[in-house]
């Protein structure tokens, strides 16, 4: 059996004395696009944080094909094959679209080099511009290129972003609310990118719009309080009436629409 | 000649022939310039010349990478006593002196630089004053050493023979720094346009964002305050030879601010917005006190004018061109582009909320 892409076990995180994470475990399997779901304040963002090295767990484990993740810092992760998009965009407004993503690239040329505008630093640069220009077209958005990113709409800014994870060529992608401020034609857009994104890479996606983590998802784990109340496949989760409850209150007959309605 | 062209191509290119060609062009639009004014006006031409270096090295710091140093006066106090201890008593050549000063002020950088590294906002802004006002107590503490408040004094470059016996010493100086300036601007540019100056951006955008694109964003902070500091020290070791003379009181807390409020005036971030900005901190002040000491005004009001209409400069670059004297102008060139162009817009950069490609 191959080894799971992401393997997050027994994972406790806290903040004072606030529970973040209260033994948390989840994986995502190679090729899996694995959906994490729950109300504000569930954890999720906090998980990824975790993932990423920006907080620190009590307690558990977090491993990456096997390896150990636990006290890689942030900017090491690119090189191992995780990328990640955050929840408030994070993207550099002083930089063109098509810089933003060029920063994304793993490869980047060495300072000497680049100092000196030595011929292979040319190359190398050329080379990235092809390939980032390649991904802005995937995505669609190759004809803003040149613009800043604050002068486009807010869909076509977390395309952006996208592109701009993208361009690591990933292994393992976390996407953190990607469909938050979307119209349902964007909404539609990302799912089909994502689905096709899963032949190349692990996708794990924090989310709020339970439909499209519905549509999208092998696998589910749903959070709540810092705890996982259920993990599945979308069909197992939509039957779950702990989830139903923690969305939706008491009572649960109506939960077939999950919370989008 | 077409062998020579493909052999000049496949090592030179065309970012660096363009800045190459560029940085010659001005070189020798300079020098001409250069012969045909008088000593004084060589002076002022040399010290916009080190002052570009200087504010080139902040913007790339401030401006570029996020972080303020109020402190780079003191990098420069670091290059010029460089300089003023290694001519003292030797004859060194000018190119050592100058490399010698610039990794001297470097290596001070390189220390501080690990501490700024972790400091933000008001707290580097603080750190990097104390810098500035310290610094230069070494040398009234130290007075065996660096001179004390007299300072130490530097013979001036001498011109080569071939340029005649009664060359000018101040257009030779001037021409020193004009092409440490425009070599500086090149590689500087050469920086700005690639990965790195990419990375610099990124990291004072977005430090997280930064962090997760596989940025080591302390480590960014440390190289941009070391070329930084490199630049000063270089200015610093010029100035000293344009001063003739290294004393504590002209590395006050006064000229780091200046630099600053350089780089503000002539425009955060960019290269031209420091040389413009080196242009305002030189001939403001000489033709204010030039007008000063014509009006013959008492002595209480004329010593203070000066720094009067410096003051009010920055009030009004501040209301008119709020994004520096260089960002006036491109705002200018693109106003009169568009003008140009009339109706023929086709309304670029306008892009549809569900169809960015426009297809």
């Amino acid at each position: 059996m191959e080894q799971p892409t992401l393997d997050v076990a027994d994972l406790t995180v806290r903040f004072g004395g606030v529970l973040a994470l209260d033994h948390v475990s989840l994986r995502a399997e190679a090729n899996e696009i694995h959906g994490i779901i729950g109300p504000n304040g569930a954890g999720k963002t906090t998980l990824f944080n975790a993932v990423c090295g920006f907080v620190r767990p009590e307690r558990g484990t977090i491993r990456y094909r096997g390896e150990a993740l636990l006290g890689t810092a942030p900017h090491q992760l690119a090189q191992l094959g995780i990328a990640r998009t955050l929840q408030g965009l994070g993207l550099w407004p002083g930089l063109t679209v098509l810089e933003n993503v060029l920063v994304g690239s793993r490869v980047r040329p060495n300072f000497v080099a680049s100092l000196l505008a030595m011929p292979r630093a040319d190359r190398l640069e050329r080379r990235l511009r092809d390939q980032a220009i390649q991904v802005l077209e995937e995505l669609g958005i190759a004809s803003v290129a040149g613009t800043l990113p604050g002068a486009l709409p807010y869909g076509v800014q977390k395309r952006v972003i996208i592109a701009r994870a993208l361009m690591a060529a990933p292994d393992l992608l976390l996407l953190d609310e990607p469909a938050s401020g979307l119209s349902a034609g964007d909404i539609e857009r990302l799912a089909e990118l994502v689905g096709r994104l899963r032949q190349r890479m692990s996708v794990v996606v924090v989310e709020h719009h339970v439909d499209l983590v519905m549509a999208i998802s092998q696998r589910i784990t749903v959070l709540n309080f810092g705890a996982v109340i259920a993990s599945g496949t979308p069909a197992e989760i939509r039957g779950n009436r702990q989830v139903s409850a923690a969305y939706l209150g008491e009572d649960v007959t109506t939960a077939e629409g999950g919370a989008s309605a | 000649m077409p062998a020579a062209v493909a052999r000049w191509r496949s090592l030179v290119t065309p970012m660096l022939s363009r800045h190459l060609g560029l940085a010659l062009g001005a070189f020798i639009l300079l020098l001409l310039l250069s012969s045909q004014i008088g000593a004084y006006d060589d002076y002022n031409l040399a010290a916009v010349a080190i002052f570009a270096i200087a504010t080139a090295g902040l913007n790339l710091l401030t401006g570029v990478n996020g972080q303020l140093s109020l402190g780079h006066g003191a990098l420069m106090a670091v290059g010029a006593y460089s300089t003023s201890l290694m001519l003292r008593g030797h004859d060194l050549p000018l190119i050592l002196v100058l490399l010698a000063s610039l990794a001297a002020a470097s290596l001070v950088g390189a220390v501080f630089g690990v501490a700024a590294a972790r400091l933000r906002g008001p707290y580097l802004a603080g750190a990097t004053l104390a810098l500035a006002v310290g610094l230069p107590q070494i040398a009234t503490r130290y007075s065996h050493v660096f001179g004390g408040e007299e300072g130490l004094t530097v013979p001036p470059p001498t011109a080569p023979g071939w340029l005649g016996a009664d060359f000018p010493p101040e257009r030779w100086l001037a021409w020193i720094a004009i092409a440490a300036a425009l070599v500086t601007m090149v590689l500087l540019d050469n920086l700005l346009q690639s990965s790195v100056g990419r990375t610099f951006k990124a990291v004072r955008d977005h430090e997280a964002a930064a962090a997760l694109a596989g940025i080591n964003v302390a480590r960014t902070q440390v190289i941009a305050f070391v070329i930084s500091s490199a630049c000063a020290g270089l200015a610093g070791s010029l100035f000293a030879y344009w001063a003739g003379l290294t004393a504590p009181a002209g590395f006050g807390v006064a000229l780091s601010l200046q630099l600053v409020s350089a780089i503000v005036i002539g425009g955060l971030g960019s290269l031209s917005g420091a040389v413009w900005g080196s242009i305002v901190l030189v001939y403001v002040p000489a033709l204010t006190s030039g007008m000063a000491s014509s009006l013959k005004l008492p002595s209480a009001v004329g010593n203070n004018l000066p720094l009067l209409i410096y003051g009010a400069v920055l009030v009004v670059a501040m209301l008119v061109v709020p994004d520096g004297i260089d960002g006036g102008l491109r705002r200018l060139f693109a106003l009169a582009r568009a003008r140009l162009a009339g109706a023929t817009t086709n309304h670029k950069g306008v892009v549809d909320w569900d169809d960015p490609a426009g297809s």
